[in-house]
């Protein structure tokens, strides 16, 4: 049954110490190391405490789920496997939750969409999974390169999602990420979303945290709802089960329910302002001109802002961090003094546009864009010409068209 | 978990439901002799169950949760279907989650119990019914079984779609005219038992429900198998009487009638060489016993 005694101190079987979540991440002493993307999702997970980790090849997360098949054979993890696919993978997933595991993995493009059914499913269950999404093309012809559009199809499951820039970001959100999603009046299940090679496969200095330190255990008996692994009650759930039926209780109870999901959702706020120290970054929010974006968007963003101030045009910049719970009030406020609004996107829709749009006032000040997809690579010249083309100032060609 | 963890509370003793209550004082949680017999006499797993009246998916359950030889840690999985309305009546922690992912759920919960419960049972059944388990599912079906994942995989085959109202599936009879068949079904019932064996299931039966004896032996068959050695499979024949048009009386007939040894469930079986091993263990531990009760008894 539910730990009567704090864990904190004391070692596990591979002598890391259980530690205080945030003492381990605000105060514990950092290492800097160069590493790519997917070693510091390994990392992340050695000090993670997981009990389960359900792995599936596809590219670009299939080094990061095999490296953790390695942290398995050292055994820094409970159980670890390949599925047979990513529908199934998720369903593991749920199996092990539902018993009362710490749950992890990873996926990306084609296998988020294969296995989209069970997200809502994980949300309606109160599963805290979490999930790695490498983001990549979903797009016919076949594409493996990185693109964000299947994170839109994730802001309406009920989970979590949030959009890490940098290696950092993932190394430091992953840990926090069980720490918010773990909560008993959250306990949702989390997307952890980046672009997938441009954070995946390229190094980078992450600070990590002491190797010997490790998140305290997973307690499912904190669960909102009964943990299946008959150590409590088996209490009859429903006396009339209402799965199929057409009345008013069968209604009234799956409407409550989804409002309850959401609810969960907003409950998660505080939570991940806590943690996160803010759902947005933002910098220079009394400029006129501002740059929203989210992922690597930002960074490229960031170096647009450089090449603008040396032009003299002064540029703010917007990180959003969490999509889910949705930052409203934090972008209304950083971009109140924002006469045009322009939002960088590694997709062909123009998701995050459509999202601030539905925030803002003055919904006419937001410049969707630019975009690139397919994998293109968003070089920030493209942001400055895209900026300087709404303004009205002269921009010089970036690609000759042959003419 | 053992009984003493479902008591309830003095104080709280009055407002608790009649049936929790029932559960706490006359439930076979522990017993390690329970079986179809004690249907009738003590509180069984099962609550009214919202079936059609004579269904004998409804005999199933009864028989199969009165056989469960430990089901104060067993942990059942479901499926979509008729079977997703009785779960929720059942006093043993059952999970539904989607349509044919059920073996899946089941091996990532198995897994979860022996992380967490090391040295422990937790036996893991896995009940869905025939389009979740050969068609939507089959995949994960076969591939727990490819992986040997330890729990039971129980198929309750009415041979179509029954909670959709009647649809053609893949063990449906060749021939049988249905919706989504209207010609009749063009290939053969699939050999779901064979598959099994060749997928590396240690105990295969293929058979009706229509002697409550029989599926108490192989239900405990199964789970010790799964328990122990390996992935097992139960292939149950459930009529849909109303799909077949027979009446609510003519279930069990049905049954019978299909259970002939020329018919396509006339009792097969197929158990591995170390699950017989396994299975000659536990009896003479079942002799054993009996004995030592018998002598004892003697002896008062």
């Amino acid at each position: 049954m539910a730990e009567t005694h704090s864990v904190i101190g004391t070692k596990n079987k591979k002598g890391q110490t259980y530690t205080d979540t945030w003492k381990m991440m605000n105060e514990a002493p950092r290492t800097p190391s160069f590493y790519t993307g997917s070693e510091v999702i390994k990392e992340a997970i050695r000090r993670a405490s997981c009990d389960v980790m359900i792995a599936y090849p596809i590219t670009p997360q299939s080094e990061a789920a095999a490296l953790i098949g390695e942290l398995f054979a050292e055994g820094y993890i409970g159980d670890y496997f390949r599925g047979e696919s990513e529908f199934a993978v998720m369903s593991q997933c749920a199996g092990a939750a539902f018993g009362g595991a710490r749950v992890f993995t990873t996926t990306a493009g084609p296998g988020t969409m294969r296995a989209m059914e069970n997200f809502p499913m994980w949300a309606g269950a109160r599963l805290p999974i979490q999930m790695i999404v490498t983001c990549r093309g979903i797009n016919s012809p076949l594409s493996i390169q990185p693109d964000t559009l299947e994170i839109a199809y994730l802001l309406n499951t009920g989970m979590l999602v949030w959009h890490a820039e940098t290696a950092q970001d993932f190394f430091d959100w992953i840990l926090k990420g069980y720490m918010v999603s773990e909560e008993p009046d959250v306990h949702l299940p989390l997307a952890l979303c980046c672009d997938g090679f441009f954070v995946t496969h390229t190094k980078d200095v992450v600070n990590l945290t002491p190797a010997d330190m490790c998140l305290p255990p997973y307690d499912p008996y904190r669960s909102p709802v009964p943990c299946m692994d008959m150590e409590c009650p088996p209490v009859r759930m429903m006396r009339d089960p209402f799965v199929m039926k057409s009345n008013y209780i069968s209604y009234a109870t799956h409407a409550s329910w989804q409002q309850e999901i959401w609810a969960a959702v907003e409950r998660s706020r505080k939570h991940s302002i806590k943690w996160l120290n803010g759902l947005i970054d933002a910098e220079n929010t009394d400029a006129e001109i501002m740059i929203v974006a989210s992922g690597t968007a930002v960074s490229q963003g960031r170096e647009a802002i450089r090449l603008l101030e040396d032009e003299g045009v002064r540029c703010g910049l917007v990180k959003v961090k969490t999509l889910r719970p949705w930052p409203e009030e934090e972008i209304r406020e950083a971009t109140k003094n924002a006469k045009h609004i322009f939002v960088p996107e590694f997709n062909v829709t123009g998701w995050l546009a459509k999202e601030i749009k539905a925030t803002i006032p003055n919904h006419h000040r937001v410049h969707a864009g630019p975009h690139v997809c397919g994998g293109m690579t968003m070089p920030p010249e493209i942001i400055v010409s895209e900026i300087k083309t709404a303004l009205g100032m002269k921009t010089f060609s970036l690609a000759g068209r042959g003419s | 978990m053992s009984k003493e963890r479902i008591q309830i509370s003095e104080a709280l003793y009055d407002i608790m439901p009649s049936d929790y209550q029932d559960l706490v004082k006359n439930a076979t949680y522990g017993k390690e002799d329970r079986g179809w017999k004690d249907i009738g006499n003590t509180k069984e797993l099962i609550e009214q169950h919202s079936l059609c009246a004579g269904c004998p998916e409804s005999m199933a359950f009864r028989y199969i949760l009165a056989s469960l030889p430990n089901p104060e840690d067993t942990v059942m999985v479901g499926s979509t279907g008729c079977t997703s309305l009785v779960f929720p009546m059942v006093a043993v922690h059952n999970i539904h989650s989607l349509f044919g992912n059920q073996n899946a759920i089941a091996s990532g919960l198995k897994r979860a119990l022996s992380v967490r419960f090391p040295g422990r049972v937790k036996d893991v059944v896995v009940l869905a019914g025939d389009g979740a388990t050969v068609d939507i599912g089959l995949d994960m079906t076969l591939q727990a079984w490819f992986r040997q994942e330890k729990f039971t995989t129980i198929c309750f085959d009415n041979e179509l779609y029954a909670n959709t109202g009647g649809q053609e599936s893949g063990l449906m009879q060749k021939g049988f005219v249905a919706k989504m068949a209207p010609v009749g079904k063009l290939f053969d019932k699939v050999r779901l038992p064979e598959i099994a064996r060749e997928s590396g299931c240690h105990y295969v039966v293929n058979c009706t429900v229509s002697k409550p004896s029989l599926v108490e032996k192989v239900i405990r068959n199964a789970v010790h198998i799964a328990r122990e050695i390996g992935p097992t499979y139960l292939q149950l024949y459930t009529p849909c009487i109303l799909e077949i048009g027979k009446n609510s009386m003519e279930g069990l007939q049905e049954m019978r009638d299909s259970e002939k040894p020329t018919e396509r469930f006339a009792y097969k079986e197929y158990i591995s060489e170390p699950a017989k091993q396994l299975l000659a263990e536990l009896a003479a531990k079942d002799k054993e016993r009996k004995a030592a009760a018998k002598q004892l008894a003697g002896q008062a």
